[in-house]
């Protein structure tokens, strides 16, 4: 059959329509899948919520205490209670809480009494009670949550700014 | 530009031979006599290659472990953008696989290509056929609903009947002790590991032997001038991918998947059914009772695989025109005749799910007919958080299953065992297990018993006076004495409408010191904490006048 005079317009056709249509079902599997694996997480799952973190009236003043509180937690397709701590000082005029995590890497952090100061065991950064960055690689300060006083008891909102995918 | 990619494609090519291979991959010489008939081995490859990324997809979200693969599936058609689509596609994806390399048998018996020297081919393609099965049966599992789960009972069954192999076989699938996490971690690695490796390999057997000894030509084109697979072939071949392709997308974006409630061994209302391609087996199961009921589950499927293995020994006779093949026409014919009938028997047969009924009583739709020991266990719902995961009446779907219509029948123990250990109870519950004493159990038992589709939005509200005052009403031990709602002693007087007879300081003043209003009062008197007083006597005067 192969060599008649129509065949190379023929296999012209041929070729397009095979382009063609491989790129279409390519495009029609890789598009959903691209969605797929990169999900704009749908409004109302991410975690909003206020979380009651306990009573503060013994907070000291200029003391940075370490609270620990439970909090939800929705991660894919699980909603846990989870333990969560914060670092909550009271200062003249405000309640500040930090985010635990060292605005470095993501490392846990914890208050030195002897030096007056926060720091990271991961790469030495050091924060002030208020969290301004004294030394070390940390490109911000600490990160606080959103606080509102009930009462007693201390609600924390987002934590604010955050941080792309937690630094990493 | 163009001298560039040619000089890149020339280096790799120099190198790894890649272009070469292509080419001559697409310029094999097939006969004359290909076309349309000959497309759907290589639709089968194309449904392959569709399967392996959608459940690679799926496999991204998926959590495998009973419970959470539940869950998970449901988060992926739920939550995450295009999920439910992948899944239709893997789903319609696998029958549609059955249905192409049906058709490919179906083919290559009519024409007669598994002749010599095509033997090898053709028993590899009934391994691959049995392979197609395989991950049908093991995927039916994977989603961990009550579908799933019942009908991989069976299965597993059914494999313990083999004889003398059976036991052995049930141990492989973990299913000695029935199925449960071990039997979903095997079918899990069967599914994912195992058979996709194993049909990669026999494929690429297959492959290397239809093109070592050619695409079978029929008779008249013996001797005619071959002709190219690209373009000409390769265009058939893609427009039947095309074709598949659509249906496929349309069927997924369409028709919705089943999802149904997870996986509940103790649901005995279950009628388990199988994939359709398995349906014929599910009925021939039917016509061979007791001691020969190996006969329909094991002998006459295996007499079966091997008949069609053999097909090329017992057919040795040359190559036939297609239209002299009368015989080969039967056979299919009847082959297909007698499937066709035995799913349609069991698709006629097959019973409605009994819906059941529950055993509550009257459904009351106001909480002030609940009796206090099922008031408290409202209350207790309350406490313990239940309502994080459980809806008492359809709505926003939460994790756990929706408490109204989880249509089965419960017993009270069943609950309270569940409660305390729920995973015993429903393997894979993700549901924590409760502390909570067996009395405070009992309370929500009663409560969960009491829930119907028709009652459940209205007790999602209950003042918390009245849970507060319920609890403290069980926890007094009143209904000792006293009757609430028809629950309850009848030694004391019956409280329903006392509060139309007395005021709240009435109420009060009596709880502290009953004999203060009859010296002859056998009532203990109860100083309750100021909200508590003030709770159970809001509840007191919440009760209706007297039950309808």
């Amino acid at each position: 059959m192969g060599k008649d005079p129509q065949s190379s317009s023929r296999r012209t056709f041929y070729q397009r329509i095979i382009y063609g249509v491989s790129s279409l079902i390519a495009a029609s599997l890789t598009v959903p899948a691209v969605g797929y694996l990169f999900p704009s997480r749908r409004k109302g799952n991410a975690a909003k919520g206020w979380t009651d973190a306990g009573d503060v009236s013994a907070l000291p003043l200029n003391e940075p205490r370490e609270l620990a509180f439970q909090r939800k937690r929705v991660d894919g397709w699980k909603t846990s209670i989870e333990r969560a701590t914060a670092w909550v000082v009271r200062t003249e005029g405000e309640l500040i809480a930090f985010s635990p995590r060292c605005t470095h890497l993501g490392c846990g952090y914890h208050w030195e009494t002897d030096s007056d100061r926060f720091v990271c065991p991961c790469h030495t950064s050091g924060f002030s009670m208020t969290g301004e960055v004294l030394e070390g690689p940390a490109p911000r300060p600490l990160d606080r949550f959103e606080t509102r006083t009930e009462g007693n008891r201390l609600w924390l909102g987002r934590v604010r700014p955050i941080p792309e995918n937690g630094g990493q | 530009m163009r001298d560039l990619i040619r000089r890149i494609l020339d280096w790799v090519d120099h190198r790894t031979g890649f272009e070469t291979a292509v080419k001559n991959f697409l310029y094999e010489d097939i006969p004359a006599s290909s076309g349309w008939h000959q497309v759907f081995g290589s639709v089968a490859l194309f449904l392959f290659f569709v399967q392996a990324f959608t459940g690679v997809l799926l496999a991204f979200n998926y959590a495998p472990q009973p419970g959470d693969a539940y869950h998970s599936l449901q988060y992926i058609v739920t939550q995450i953008t295009g999920g439910r689509l992948i899944r239709g596609l893997h789903h319609w994806g696998s029958s549609l696989m059955v249905v192409v390399v049906g058709l490919h048998m179906v083919q290559v018996a009519l024409w007669g290509a598994y002749k010599k020297p095509r033997e090898a081919t053709w028993i590899l393609g009934v391994l691959l056929l049995l392979l197609v099965l395989a991950f049908g049966l093991t995927g039916y599992l994977l989603p961990w609903d009550n579908r799933a789960y019942w009908a991989t009972v069976v299965t597993i069954q059914i494999a313990g009947l083999v004889p003398l192999f059976g036991e052995y076989i049930l141990e492989f699938l973990g299913g000695a002790e029935g199925v449960g996490v071990s039997t979903f971690t095997r079918f899990y690695t069967l599914h994912v590991l195992m058979l996709p490796a194993l049909t990669v390999l026999l494929m690429m057997l297959h492959i290397h032997l239809v093109r070592k000894h050619g695409v079978t030509p029929s008779p008249r084109a013996i001797g005619q001038p071959k002709k190219k697979f690209y373009p000409g072939q390769a265009f058939k071949d893609l427009m039947a991918f095309f074709a598949v392709f659509i249906l496929l997308f349309v069927l997924a974006a369409t028709v919705d998947v089943p999802l149904e409630g997870l996986a509940d061994p103790s649901d005995s209302t279950y009628v388990p059914r199988p994939e359709w391609y398995f349906l014929f087996l599910f009925q021939m199961l039917k016509f061979f009772e007791g001691r020969w009921e190996v006969v329909g589950a094991v002998i006459l499927p295996t007499l079966a695989v091997l008949a069609l293995l053999a097909v090329p020994f017992l057919d040795r006779a040359k190559v036939k025109r297609i239209r002299q093949r009368t015989l080969a026409f039967a056979v299919v014919g009847v082959v297909l005749a007698g499937w066709l009938a035995l799913t349609v028997a069991a698709d006629l047969t097959t019973p409605e799910p009994v819906a059941s009924a529950r055993e509550t009583g009257p459904a009351v739709a106001d909480w002030r007919l609940l009796t206090p020991v099922e008031l408290a266990g409202r209350a207790f719902f309350q406490r313990e958080k239940c309502a994080g995961c459980h809806n008492l009446a359809e709505g926003e779907p939460k994790m756990g299953p929706t408490l109204a219509t989880v249509t089965h029948r419960k017993s009270a123990e069943w609950l309270m065992g569940h409660f305390k250990n729920p995973s015993e109870a429903v393997p894979g519950s993700p549901m924590p297990a409760k502390t909570i004493s067996d009395d405070e159990s009992a309370c929500l038992a009663a409560f969960v018993l009491k829930l119907t589709p028709g009652n459940a939005a209205a007790l999602e509200v209950v003042p918390d006076y009245a849970m507060r005052g319920a609890v403290i009403y069980h926890e007094s031990q009143c209904s000792a004495c006293h009757l609430v709602n028809g629950s309850g002693e009848e030694s004391g007087p019956p409280l329903n409408g006392v509060g139309q007879r007395r005021t709240a300081e009435w109420l009060e003043e009596h709880f502290r010191d009953p004999q203060k209003f009859d010296p002859q009062s056998v009532m203990p008197p109860y100083d309750f904490p100021a909200d508590d007083m003030a709770a159970i006597v809001a509840y007191m005067q919440a009760l209706p006048p007297e039950l309808q």
